[in-house]
């Protein structure tokens, strides 16, 4: 067992851990942060997405000591400091960009990562940067649509509403 | 997964000196071994992980050649590899955002998957593979399906690539893993040019020569009009036999050099 | 204008904000104390005789607890069919055992041989490794033609072959069908296969299991579509648990699809194991688990005739289908290559006449059942394929041909046993044409080939049935449960309301949905009303959500519930406004007394049901609140009209999406943005399985497509942007909101449109090609045009 220490959603956390245990399961497991998710075993649905020192990681794919030390960042410290939804969250339930919601907070990690870096991404450049997140339910297209509601863009002429 | 220990080294010599260590593996970005990790088909006694390490890490241009870290990672490479833009591109479509942001150059090339992206612009690029306590052409690297030059316990700190004039990387994806079903870098160089292909074969990465020799007497996609890739020892899976990988190495090696830049 | 709550409302999904900030609660986010985690040691191999487990040396194991194999449920239950198919000479199907771990014999790659629970999920699967395997691999039956071939191997030994039924439908119409296709003017043949597939709902299966000696009650909580059908089944036919002493709960699900109504071994080993050591038992489903676990779907091997007159006008279909049961029956396997597909094949049209004969087979894979669609896709797919075909054969616009057939007259009884009540076909084939932007294409082929790319258009219908089912309809059918649905509607003294359903939200929005009903019969805010869904203990006896059923099934139990206490709440208000309860109307949560101002708020009432000083005790009850139990006088008929545009790569065979429409009438709505949500959904799964997915067997029986490194689930960039209608609207006549049901048409309309665009396509680049089997990736369609 070692011990780790690391700051997520800004709140400082400390834990014993085995080399073997993922970011995901001390998240999950240890803080009870559920809201997380595991989806597969290959590193490919994103159902996992968290922020690592600002990088979008998939906690799935990354051992909870190398995390040592970092701020993590996961859905349920996206919300605004009053409580209320953050823009993308808020747009994500205003286009019903959601359905099961189980690849929702992957979809809403990556998403804030993409517009970190791009604020007004093109519908192209967002189904690109959620080439590893994976959603049955929703065909992507309301996803896609909030994302680019969340970053000012007018969704109303996107096909058919 | 089996129980393990993970070391976080600060220095090249302390992994080198973990790795010596019985059962110790490097850990690079973890995006391929966790995976085989979890199926259970890895059993280390000890991960060294090199993400702590800061030496062998980044981008850096010396004259014509692009030097890159072993332990950068994808994401970095395609943000500041622009002197190799070719190289950049690769790099950015490699998996997605969050395998981007760990996967390393060093454990892609140390892993050498049949079907990985980097193994192509190095063979195209002739790089060089420095590791610990050697350097190695990429001609020499490469040896067969997950199988390289490295010896046990050797770390690759970094890759050299020689800029080329100009250069493309086209990927044809499988549409399941993402992977390459067939890729094909280009790289033109003033003493010739080279190809790359992967995806492809049942040994890995390998150069096509006869596409060499006719680009290299003329750079365009009607020089390959004649070649036909041959299908033999190609792979053959759920996602295309080894006809269809053939007839793709010439259609991507075409797009390779009408898109190289 | 659109309005802005009630019924026909867009209203914002209430349960989002939850999943939103990760506070949802899905059954692996439920730990109990002192919970213990099973493993489940798998085969894998096919087909194997077993000669022995050793265990000893697991059990010494750190961390374990105990281990379990087939010796532990001899006197136990199997999992129990939920449907009975009789076949073309009145005998009942062949129906094996389904032994809850492996007993004598393993039959497919993932059959589970002993399970072993312990302290940690990694000390379980560590022991799982330590178990010794005496098997004698046996040759395996995976290809269904093979598999009926005399001498073939058996799946089961008890069985007189892998046969498990042979299916004529109607019977009586064969000889007449026969004879029609002999005479007809043309007749277009097609032989396809509809590829199996995954469901991979993106939350894997989970279940634990908790037993509370002091009153011995067991609970279980599961990723299920349908609790009480679990309670059901599990409890009377697996494990002997009275209802009254089994909790079933399904807390927030992460999507079903169909793979999450069936009753797994999982659920009932977690069950009995906890009974068995008197600590919780967990099991999570890892996907590399979830595909040699989960119940696959479709996998039908198809021969269709289409007979057509001089005139074009189809006089005749015969098909003959071999469907996949794989090793077991799971729950509803039976009847959805049979009532759920048979019953279908008239589609839009006015075909005379039509028989359907299915043969059933026995095979060493994993179990296969309803996927979105569930036999509907499967009939719908051959059809408008075949018509297609002939189209191209005969030299005819496709639309034109399909037109020409449509059944126009409703209600209409098809010559398969079903009669649809209402439908516009012609209606939604117009707005299609309208939203496609039809009288373009020829101008964006132009544009596709100037870029080097063959462009293609596909058009189909679909029409299906929903709302499952008329209990008694579906008893004679085989079906051993009904299939009605239940709600109670409890009012608060306040006049707040909780409504208990047996309907089950996955992602369909009930919670948002339901009370948008309940609120625009009363008049009150949609805020003051709350579902209650997925606990046994908690809601009346619900069939739950598939089929497109919740609000068409459910629903319908909901406004007759509500419609009892509006009943009860006009006495009342008619007792405080000392006036006849004939003349109390009720309006925007407002009672009155027709013609005066005299009225009383909906809380006024509800207050005085809970505290009645003023109320007619002599002639009423106390309280407010009424169940009702609703079934269904038919199924419901959605229907529309799909089309898809296509780019091929002439080079590499890739096809991407550039344009894709549906038409729909769904009768009507209640939230149109869930239902084009739930289009959408199905459209990007009926385009998964046009184009990327298939789950592949080789010849021993091994998965090969048993990840996401092999299984292509559809991503965003696989997609583009779904143009969506429902604004053509026939309602429902047997139900009394009018509704179809919404959940499974993408799913069923969309793979033809891209398949019959794909040959469009091909065509427009001189080859011509008859079919091209799915999923069309860039290999097959590079080898079919370079055949
Ligand atoms: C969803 C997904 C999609 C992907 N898509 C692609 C793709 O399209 N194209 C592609 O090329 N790859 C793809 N990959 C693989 C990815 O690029 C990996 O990052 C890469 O193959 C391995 O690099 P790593 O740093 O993660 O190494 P690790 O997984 O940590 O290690 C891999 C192997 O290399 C060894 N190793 C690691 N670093 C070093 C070093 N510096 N020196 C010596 N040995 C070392 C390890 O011991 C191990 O044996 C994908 C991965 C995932 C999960
Ligand atoms: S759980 Fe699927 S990528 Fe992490
Ligand atoms: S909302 Fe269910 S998987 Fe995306």
């Amino acid at each position: 067992m070692t011990k780790i220490s690391m700051t997520v959603n800004g709140r400082q956390v400390t834990g014993d851990v085995e080399g073997r245990t993922l970011l995901v399961d001390f998240l999950r497991e240890n803080l009870r942060l559920t809201g997380t998710h595991v989806g597969c075993d290959t590193s490919q649905c994103g159902a996992c997405t968290v922020h690592v020192n600002g990088l979008q990681v998939k906690s799935c794919t990354m051992f909870a000591v190398e995390a040592d030390g970092a701020e993590v960042g996961t859905v349920e410290g996206q919300q605004n400091a009053d409580g209320s939804l953050s823009t993308l969250q808020a747009a994500f339930q205003e286009h019903h960009g959601l359905q099961c919601g189980f690849c929702t907070p992957g979809m809403i990690m990556a998403a804030s990562s993409l517009l970190k870096v791009n604020p007004k991404p093109t519908e192209a450049e967002i189904r690109h940067h959620l080439e590893g997140n994976i959603c049955r339910c929703t065909g992507y297209h309301n996803i896609v649509k909030a994302i680019m509601a969340a970053s000012g863009q007018d969704v109303s002429k996107i096909a058919a509403e | 997964m089996y129980a393990f220990d993970v070391t976080r080294p600060k220095t090249v010599a302390d992994a080198v000196a973990a790795l010596a260590g019985e059962d110790a593996q490097a850990l690079g970005g973890g995006q391929t071994l966790i995976p085989t990790l979890k199926q259970r088909l890895a059993s280390p006694a000890v991960l060294v992980s090199l993400s702590a390490i800061d030496e062998i890490k980044g981008v850096c241009q010396d004259g014509n050649v692009l030097s890159i870290g072993g332990g950068t990672t994808h994401a970095t490479v395609a943000a500041e590899a622009g002197a190799y833009p070719a190289l950049a591109a690769l790099a950015a479509n490699i998996g997605d955002p969050a395998v981007r942001s760990r996967g390393t150059i060093g454990g892609s090339l140390a892993n050498n998957d049949p079907s990985a992206c980097y193994p192509s612009a190095a063979l195209a690029s002739n790089a060089t593979i420095v590791t610990n306590n050697r350097e190695i052409a990429a001609d020499d690297y490469f040896q067969g399906l997950f199988t390289t030059a490295l010896n046990e316990g050797e770390i690759i700190t970094g890759v050299k690539f020689p800029i080329p004039q100009a250069a493309n990387y086209q990927k044809f994806v499988q549409p399941a893993s993402r992977f390459s079903l067939v890729g094909v870098f280009v790289a033109k160089y003033a003493d010739g040019v080279r190809v790359a292909v992967t995806g492809a074969s049942e040994n890995g990465v390998f150069r096509w020569s006869e596409a060499e020799a006719a680009l290299s007497a003329s750079f365009s996609a009607a020089a390959l009009e004649g070649l036909t890739a041959s299908a033999d020892g190609l792979i053959n899976d759920l996602h295309g036999d080894a006809e269809y990988r053939a007839h793709l190495i010439k259609v991507m090696t075409k797009r390779a050099v009408a898109a190289a830049k | 204008m659109p309005k802005d709550s009630g019924i026909g409302a867009s209203s914002k999904r209430r349960e989002d904000v939850r999943f939103l900030t990760g506070k949802g609660q899905y059954t692996d986010d439920v730990n109990v104390y002192g919970q213990t985690y099973v493993h489940f040691l798998r085969s894998d191999v096919a087909h194997a005789k077993i000669n022995g487990i050793d265990t000893s040396v697991a059990e010494t194991m750190p961390g374990v607890v105990r281990i379990f194999t087939g010796k532990d449920f001899e006197g136990i239950g199997g999992l129990p069919c939920g449907w009975q198919v009789t076949d073309r000479h009145g005998q009942p199907m062949q129906e094996p055992g389904h032994p809850v771990l492996a007993q004598g014999k393993v039959r497919h790659v993932g059959d589970p041989i002993a399970a072993v629970v312990a302290e940690t999920r990694e000390q379980a699967r560590d022991a799982a490794e330590a178990i010794g395997l005496d098997l004698t691999e046996l040759p395996a039956v995976v290809n269904m033609k093979e598999a009926l071939k005399d001498g073939a191997p058996k799946v089961h030994d008890d069985l007189s072959s892998n046969l498990c039924y042979d299916w004529g439908f109607v019977e009586d119409n064969k000889a007449a069908v026969d004879e029609a296709i002999k005479n007809a003017a043309h007749v277009t043949t097609l032989e396809l296969v509809n590829n199996r597939l995954v469901a991979n709902p993106m939350e894997p299966r989970v279940a634990v299991g908790d037993y509370n000696a002091a009153n011995d009650e067991s609970t279980l909580y599961t990723t299920s579509q349908n609790p009480h059908v679990i309670r059901l089944l599990m409890g009377a036919f697996v494990l002997g648990i009275p209802e009254h002493k089994l909790r079933v709960v399904a807390p927030d699900v992460g999507g079903g699809f169909g793979t999450k109504i069936f009753h797994y071994a999982e659920e009932a080993f977690v069950t009995f194991a906890a009974r068995q050591i008197k600590r919780p038992v967990k099991w999570t489903s890892t996907r590399s688990e979830a595909f040699m676990s989960d119940a696959h779907g479709r996998d039908h091997v198809t021969k269709i005739e289409l007979a057509l007159d001089k005139d074009n006008n189809f006089t005749a279909v015969r098909t003959e289908t071999y469907a996949n049961m794989g090793a077991y029956l799971s729950t509803f396997a039976p009847s959805v290559p049979t009532w759920l597909h048979g019953t279908l094949m008239a589609g839009n049209y006015k075909t005379p006449l039509i028989y359907v004969n299915v043969k059933a087979v026995f095979t060493n894979t994993v179990p296969v059942d309803a996927y979105r669609g569930a036999g509907r896709p499967e009939a719908t797919f051959q059809l408008e394929r075949v018509i297609d075909k002939a189209a191209r054969e005969l030299g005819v616009d496709p639309i034109k041909l399909r037109r020409q057939n449509f059944i126009t007259q409703f209600p209409y009884a098809t010559p398969v046993a079903v009669e649809y009540d209402t439908g516009d076909y012609t209606a939604t084939m117009d707005k299609l044409e309208e939203i496609m932007d039809l009288s373009g294409f020829a101008a964006r082929r132009k544009a596709s080939e100037a870029k080097g790319k063959w462009r293609g258009l596909g058009v189909n219908c679909y029409i299906e049935a929903c709302g499952i089912a008329p209990s008694n309809l579906v008893g004679q059918l085989g079906a051993r449960a009904g299939l009605y649905d239940a709600a109670t509607v409890r009012v608060n003294a306040t006049g707040s309301i909780s409504v208990m359903v047996g309907a089950h939200s996955h992602g369909q929005g009930h919670e948002t949905t339901f009370p948008q009903v309940i609120a625009e019969m009363i008049g009150i805010d949609e805020s003051q009303i709350d579902i209650v869904h997925g606990d046994s203990s908690k809601i009346p006896f619900g069939m739950g959500t598939y089929g497109s059923r919740s609000l068409a099934v459910c629903g319908s139990a909901m406004v007759r519930a509500t419609e009892k206490v509006i009943r009860k709440a006009k006495k009342i208000a008619a007792h405080l406004l000392e006036a006849s309860e004939a003349d109390i109307e009720l309006k925007n949560g407002k009672f009155s007394v027709a013609g005066t101002d005299k009225s009383v708020d909906w809380a006024g009432v509800t207050l005085a049901a809970y505290v009645p000083h003023n109320y007619p005790l002599e002639e009423i009850e106390p309280g407010l609140e009424e169940t009702a139990f609703y079934d269904p006088a038919n199924f419901t008929y959605p229907s529309g009209a799909y089309a898809c545009e296509v780019e091929v790569d002439p080079e590499t065979g890739k096809v991407t999406i550039e344009k894709f429409a549906a038409a729909d009438d769904f009768g009507n709505v209640v939230n149109p943005m869930i239902v084009e949500g739930q289009v959408h959904g199905g459209i990007a799964q009926g385009i998964g399985q046009a184009l990327l997915e298939a789950a592949v067997y080789d010849e021993n029986g091994q998965l090969q497509s048993a990840s996401y490194m092999d299984y292509a689930m559809p991503r965003a960039d696989d997609l583009p942007f779904y143009i969506v209608d429902h604004s053509s609207c026939t309602p429902c006549t047997h139900n009394p909101l009018g509704v179809k049901g919404c959940g499974e048409a993408g799913a069923i309309g969309s793979p033809p449109a891209v398949v019959n665009a794909v040959i469009d396509a091909l065509a427009s680049g001189g080859k011509n090609v008859g079919h091209i089997d799915m999923p069309l990736t860039p290999h097959r369609v590079w080898k079919a045009m370079n055949q």
